[in-house]
């Protein structure tokens, strides 16, 4: 399927390896992508705590562009902030016509115009929805089997559950336990699974960001995960690239592997560690790859 | 009538035991509460069972617990729905968390929550002698409060509020929710002296992490992380208010940060948002930060050029919208719960008459006050 292609910023930012192991991830799917690249950030809640109007303007923007991408079936992002931002703009667009049109003004003199009703999915949300997990499964190649992995699903995807369209039909809050199910793996439940990984008061609060990364992060030591998978890069920032530091606070040793959601399908579907980036965290991961090259190395038949 | 088991969390401090779940099974419509049902097993199998409770319609506030995990009011919760997201198909109610408990379902909220409510300075202050009659404000002018004003202080939200339960002392969703109805207030005449003293309490406005717990919760569409938001901007914006919690001066690196360049520059944000490089302020806190930047050259995450000598490339339609937005007078804003939706028929209009062909598994558009 083709996609307008919706990166963020973090993923080309601070971790580059989501954006990598999602370009290799995409073609062992079927999934053709067209890069956004004139659209902007989508403001993380930051913008909007600023402006709202600037916020759903810039999102606006990045909605229409996305809709003159021709024979695109839809939307798709790599980070759950993205998601739980844009969705905040949209639902305002598209709730309200004078409103959307005020905002189209001001896209009007680039050309732009966005129509109410853009889908945009993760790449989580495509894969159980449009994909499907039948045909998920059906690429696995090595799969994760006795890896226990932990979801950290974080807020933005997950929250409030009726803007992102969580229901008992789509039960989108349970997708990273089915995806790790389909991959072959063990899902492992802890307290902390749809908890916030601090990262937003990180430059107000140090201290209260990273006692919340810490204790989700032992959470998941106590039930024994190997390792946790977020759909987030701002998640895996505060999770892995300060985890030395959620440590200290924690008061307890920690070394989780965190992974970024294309990774973990990466691995199973047998890309090597390497080349999904996994090098470029600071707690390495060291439990999967031994396990994905020793214990479980064979590649199905 | 058909049977649900409720999964009751037993505490009694005084009895110096530990906490035990009591299962009790109960028959009444599913139409009827989770409240009905406790009542219903306290009034025929333990009359010990603490719960709070008292207008039984979602008005008074008073029977606040948790419900499968996540926090409600028993008088608001249906047993059949409940039955559904129930665990091993019994229905598992709790306290509320970031309170103490002082027995079985009722907590203290005298501790916690009351005393939040009284730190924001909870009543009206305005400006020179009050007038001879009543005071007289546009209608209009009261509506953007209305929201904070539909609180019922059950305590829901500060139930499961993330900051708190890293954070005990954070002032919390229904304190600040509060604390906007009287700054939105135009009576009130103490507006920038409550933003002053939220923004520089290190757990004040800015200790809010975002994470959309207190939306979730509230039983009556208060949403108090948009209250929340709303303080910031009024204080950031309006007042331009420098807290020492570095909160408006992130906001502010963070909108210049994208108006340069499109995209967030992570490198620039950390020491703009302690007021840039060469400030006095930033050079501890960079510092500290040092060995976070240090493991994230070492890994390869970014690379020094990358970080130090980006060029600015904002697309200049970007620029453009900042401009253009920065310069209007009043900032527009659209509160969804003051405007409600539009009904679908309205809204497909001629615009997208076959959404649904298109595929769209966008959220059903709600009622304002559902």
């Amino acid at each position: 399927m083709k996609v307008a292609y919706w990166p963020g910023c973090v993923s080309r930012g601070f971790t580059p390896e989501l954006h990598g192991s999602m370009a290799k991830v995409a073609p062992l799917l079927d999934i053709e992508m067209v890069e956004l690249d004139r659209a902007a950030c989508c403001g993380a809640g930051v913008l909007a705590e600023h402006n709202q109007e600037l916020a759903d303007t810039l999102n606006a923007r990045t909605f229409a562009l996305a809709q003159q991408v021709d024979g695109a079936d839809l939307m798709m992002n790599i980070c759950s902030t993205c998601q739980g931002a844009q969705n905040e703009c949209q639902e305002r667009l598209d709730a309200n016509t004078d409103y959307r049109e005020h905002v189209n003004q001001t896209l009007a003199s680039e050309s732009l115009r966005y129509e109410k009703g853009v889908v945009n999915k993760h790449f989580l949300w495509l894969m159980v929805e449009e994909i499907g997990l039948d045909t998920v499964r059906s690429k696995v190649k090595r799969p994760l089997t006795d890896l226990r992995v932990g979801p950290f699903y974080g807020c933005y995807i997950v929250r409030p559950t009726d803007r992102l369209g969580i229901s008992r039909d789509n039960p989108r809050d349970t997708y990273l336990h089915q995806l790790i199910d389909a991959l072959g793996g063990t899902v492992v439940d802890y307290a902390g699974m749809y908890k916030c990984c601090g990262f937003p008061i990180i430059t107000m609060n140090k201290e209260a960001s990273l006692k919340q990364a810490g204790r989700h992060l032992g959470d998941a030591i106590d039930a024994e995960a190997d390792c946790l998978v977020t759909p987030c890069p701002l998640c895996h920032l505060n999770l892995d690239l300060q985890q030395p530091g959620a440590e200290r606070l924690a008061g307890r040793s920690l070394g989780m592997p965190v992974l970024h959601l294309p990774q973990l399908v990466g691995l199973a579907f047998g890309l090597e560690p390497k080349e999904l980036g996994m090098s470029k965290h600071v707690v390495k991961p060291t439990s999967v790859i031994d396990w994905s090259t020793s214990v479980v190395g064979s590649v199905a038949a | 009538m058909p049977e649900y088991t409720l999964r009751i969390r037993r505490y009694s401090p005084e009895s110096g035991e530990a906490a035990y779940w009591d299962d009790f099974t109960i028959d009444l419509d599913g139409h009827r509460s989770v409240l009905d049902g406790i009542l219903q097993a306290r009034d025929r199998q333990d009359g010990s069972i603490g719960i709070r409770c008292s207008c039984r319609a979602a008005i008074c506030g008073s029977c606040g617990v948790r419900i499968n995990g996540k926090p409600t009011l028993a008088c608001h919760t249906h047993l059949d729905e409940a039955a559904e997201t129930a665990p091993d198909g019994a229905i598992v109610v709790e306290p509320m968390g970031n309170m103490p408990v002082l027995k079985d379902l009722i907590v203290d909220m005298d501790a916690v929550h009351w005393k939040k409510i009284q730190r924001v300075t909870p009543w009206l202050i305005p400006d020179g002698d009050p007038p001879e009659r009543e005071y007289i404000v546009p209608a209009e002018s009261m509506i953007d409060v209305t929201q904070s004003m539909a609180c019922i202080q059950c305590g829901a939200c500060v139930s499961d509020c993330l900051s708190m339960e890293v954070d005990p002392l954070f002032v919390g969703p229904a304190a600040l929710a509060k604390a906007y109805r009287f700054v939105g207030d135009p009576r009130d005449g103490q507006q920038y002296e409550r933003l002053k003293d939220l923004s520089e309490d290190p757990h004040g406005i800015y200790d809010c992490t975002h994470c959309f717990n207190c939306i979730e919760a509230c039983p009556k569409g208060v949403a108090p992380m948009s209250q929340i938001m709303r303080l910031r901007r009024i204080a950031g914006s309006d007042h331009e208010i420098e807290d020492r919690n570095n909160g408006h001066r992130h906001e502010k690196a963070f909108v210049r940060n994208i108006e340069r360049n499109g995209l967030l520059h992570e490198a620039d944000l950390l020491p703009d948002s302690y007021g840039g490089k060469f400030h006095p302020r930033a050079v501890p806190e960079l510092l500290d930060s040092l060995p976070v930047i240090l493991r994230a050259l070492q890994r390869g995450k970014v690379t020094p050029p990358k970080a130090l000598l980006h060029p600015h490339k904002a697309p200049k339609d970007v620029k453009r919208i900042f401009q253009q937005i920065h310069e209007k007078d009043d900032r527009y804003e659209l509160n969804l719960y003051v405007v409600g939706y539009e009904d679908e028929e309205d809204a497909a209009g001629a615009s997208q008459p076959d959404a649904d062909a298109a595929g769209s598994h966008l959220p059903e558009e709600r009622s304002p006050n559902a």
